[in-house]
């Protein structure tokens, strides 16, 4: 039965281009796969180590601009800068990792804070290299010899691969012995020292892996746009990226994937009758409301009610 | 002398928050928006209310108090025992909600709030300074000078500093727990609605304006260290300083940036904070 459901729901998502017509539709699928990437990467921190980074916009950002700039003034090409993308990104990751989370906790929550700030700040100012608030346009789609991913449909199936990368990295990730260090860092700090976990190592894989995806996600969103302009550090999108991953269950790998889908896609549907400040405002007091009554989230409360 | 405008609203919310912090085990991500409601109020009061501007500041504070306190009660009260985790997402989720509630209710272009002094500056030997701003700095150091009187003189600044220490021997020792984290979460909201009062009448009002604070207040927090009420003083009169001096020197686009720069070079350097030898309030 599951078996079943699942090779349905595979081939639903492979022959979705087809059937869904509209080109608006498909856009709203390919940024819920973009957004799936953000919120698997934000989970690793936030879910499985228990570190809330509120600067994941940054990591987005910085993935964005890295592979923009690399295939604008170096003409890279986006095989290239993608990989690129998920370098700078990893390394701001490590960076960031080393400097805060040996402190954790509120502490790593400020640093990211104020990381993402100085580097919204930088894309704002620095016009030589970003062209500041105006943004770079132009930026090229990804080509292969005798396949352009200028179409949506082609740029689907891009992001799937990569959505279902992310996926299998982060199921890696968690079911190796890292991610087991993860789990005991998150539940017992002093009982995972004593069997030998080194606490601030071990958190920043967990970072370089998160600010890595993001930058993935960030590389993918700046060659679908062709723009990327310092939008890309709004706070929002952190916002977002924490809701997806608070609502669908963090902890989980399903969950992310789940609320990545439903908060691309309810927005959207909720654009006529809801403009985009009520949106923001709801989110706030869903946010809140998900706090105090499904702590846990979409998915593991679906588990606890299916047994 | 701007520096010291600055620091002083700086120092109001840095100690604001830093109580939150210490007391409460909270790290208050809607204290930003404390600092929007004072200017908004200030604002209402004035052109819808028709108090004079003095009595407009007052009635800021006392709003932001009150609304801090209902927020305590309704939102943080259940949660108390809860992880710190747990409550900061309720704070984030408070915050983007508040903010964009004003941004509703007021609209996005920025209000200018009246005020009644001249705008000539005086002269006091080689400085001048516009009347408005001795104002803001004078009103700063006396209420930064009143919380510091409530905390070491009154009975309740006494069971705070009590919490503080030891929140199981000072609720074995009579003091209900409850009532002071009420207490304090009003009187930091109440400190940074002030903030927002007082500067509100020099930049103006705006829905996220309280983000900027908000920031502030943490980089003063951490360069004070965190619950450590002279650090926050001391921290937010030095914050405004160094970004008047880093902006007259180094570029003003880049003016925000001291803050994020401040707390990423005082956690890596000194996390405790600058002026971390006593871990007590007082």
């Amino acid at each position: 039965m599951n078996r079943a459901l699942a090779a349905l729901a595979a081939l639903a998502l492979l022959t979705l281009p087809f059937w869904l017509a509209s080109a608006y539709h498909l856009h709203v699928v390919i940024m819920a796969g973009i957004f799936t990437i953000l919120a698997l990467s934000l989970n690793v921190l936030l879910g499985y180590t228990g570190q809330l980074s509120l600067g994941h916009a940054a990591f987005f950002g910085i993935g964005a601009y890295t592979s923009s700039l690399l295939a604008l003034k170096l003409e890279w090409s986006f095989w290239l800068g993608l990989p690129a993308a998920a370098v700078a990104a990893g390394l701001a990751g490590w960076a960031i990792g080393r400097l805060a989370l040996k402190l954790r906790g509120a502490y790593f929550v400020l640093v990211t804070i104020s990381f993402a700030g100085v580097i919204s700040l930088v894309s704002v100012n620095w016009m030589e290299l970003t062209n500041g608030p105006l943004g770079l346009p132009g930026v090229p789609a990804p080509e292969l010899p005798g396949l352009s991913f200028r179409t949506k449909p082609a740029y689907y199936y891009l992001v799937l691969l990569a959505a279902a990368g992310a996926y299998l990295v982060c199921h890696r990730l968690v079911h190796s012995r890292v991610g087991r260090a993860f789990l005991a860092l998150r539940e017992n700090e002093a009982l995972a020292e004593s069997v030998g976990v080194d606490p601030t190592r071990t958190l920043v894989v967990a970072a370089v892996v998160s600010a890595a995806l993001a930058g993935v996600a960030g590389s993918l969103y700046a060659h679908y746009t062709r723009f990327v302009s310092p939008e890309v550090f709004l706070f929002s999108y952190t916002v977002t990226m924490v809701i997806m991953v608070v609502a669908g269950g963090k902890g989980t790998l399903a969950g992310p994937v789940v609320g990545a889908v439903l908060f691309t896609v309810l927005p959207e549907a909720l654009r006529e009758a809801m403009p985009w400040q009520w949106q923001m405002l709801a989110y706030g007091v869903l946010l809140v409301l998900l706090v105090f009554f499904l702590p846990r989230g979409i998915v593991p409360a679906l588990q606890a009610w299916r047994r | 002398m701007n520096g010291l405008v600055l620091g002083g609203t700086y120092a109001l919310l840095g100690i604001g928050l830093t109580l939150i912090f210490g007391l409460m085990n909270l790290v208050n991500f809607a204290h930003g928006e404390f600092y929007t409601l004072g200017a908004y109020a200030t604002f209402a009061a004035l052109a819808l209310g028709g108090l004079n501007f003095f009595a407009a500041v007052a009635a800021a504070i006392v709003v932001g108090a009150v609304a801090g306190a209902l927020c305590e009660r309704v939102l943080l009260r259940p949660l108390r025992g809860e992880s710190i985790d747990t409550t900061m997402l309720v704070m984030i989720g408070l915050w983007i909600a508040l903010q964009n509630a004003e941004l509703l209710g007021w609209g996005g272009v920025a209000k200018s709030i009246p005020h009644p002094f001249p705008t000539a500056p005086i002269v006091l030997g080689p400085v001048g300074i516009a009347p408005l701003r001795l104002f803001v700095v004078v009103t700063a150091l006396a209420l930064i000078a009143a919380s510091w009187l409530l905390i070491q003189r009154t009975r309740l600044g006494c069971a705070m500093r009590a919490t503080f220490q030891d929140r199981e021997t000072a609720a074995l020792m009579g003091v209900r727990i409850g009532r002071i984290h009420t207490a304090t979460f009003a009187f930091g909201s109440g400190l940074a609605a002030a903030a927002g009062a007082l500067l509100g009448p020099i930049f103006l009002a705006y829905p996220s304006m309280g983000d900027l604070a908000a920031l502030k207040a943490f980089s003063v927090v951490i360069l004070g260290g965190l619950g450590n009420l002279p650090g926050a003083t001391l921290g937010g009169l030095l914050l405004g300083i160094a970004e008047e001096l880093g902006a007259g020197y180094v570029s003003s686009g880049y003016r925000d940036a001291v803050g994020f720069v401040i707390i990423i070079l005082v956690l890596l350097l000194r996390p405790s904070g600058l002026f971390a030898r006593s871990e007590r309030i007082g």
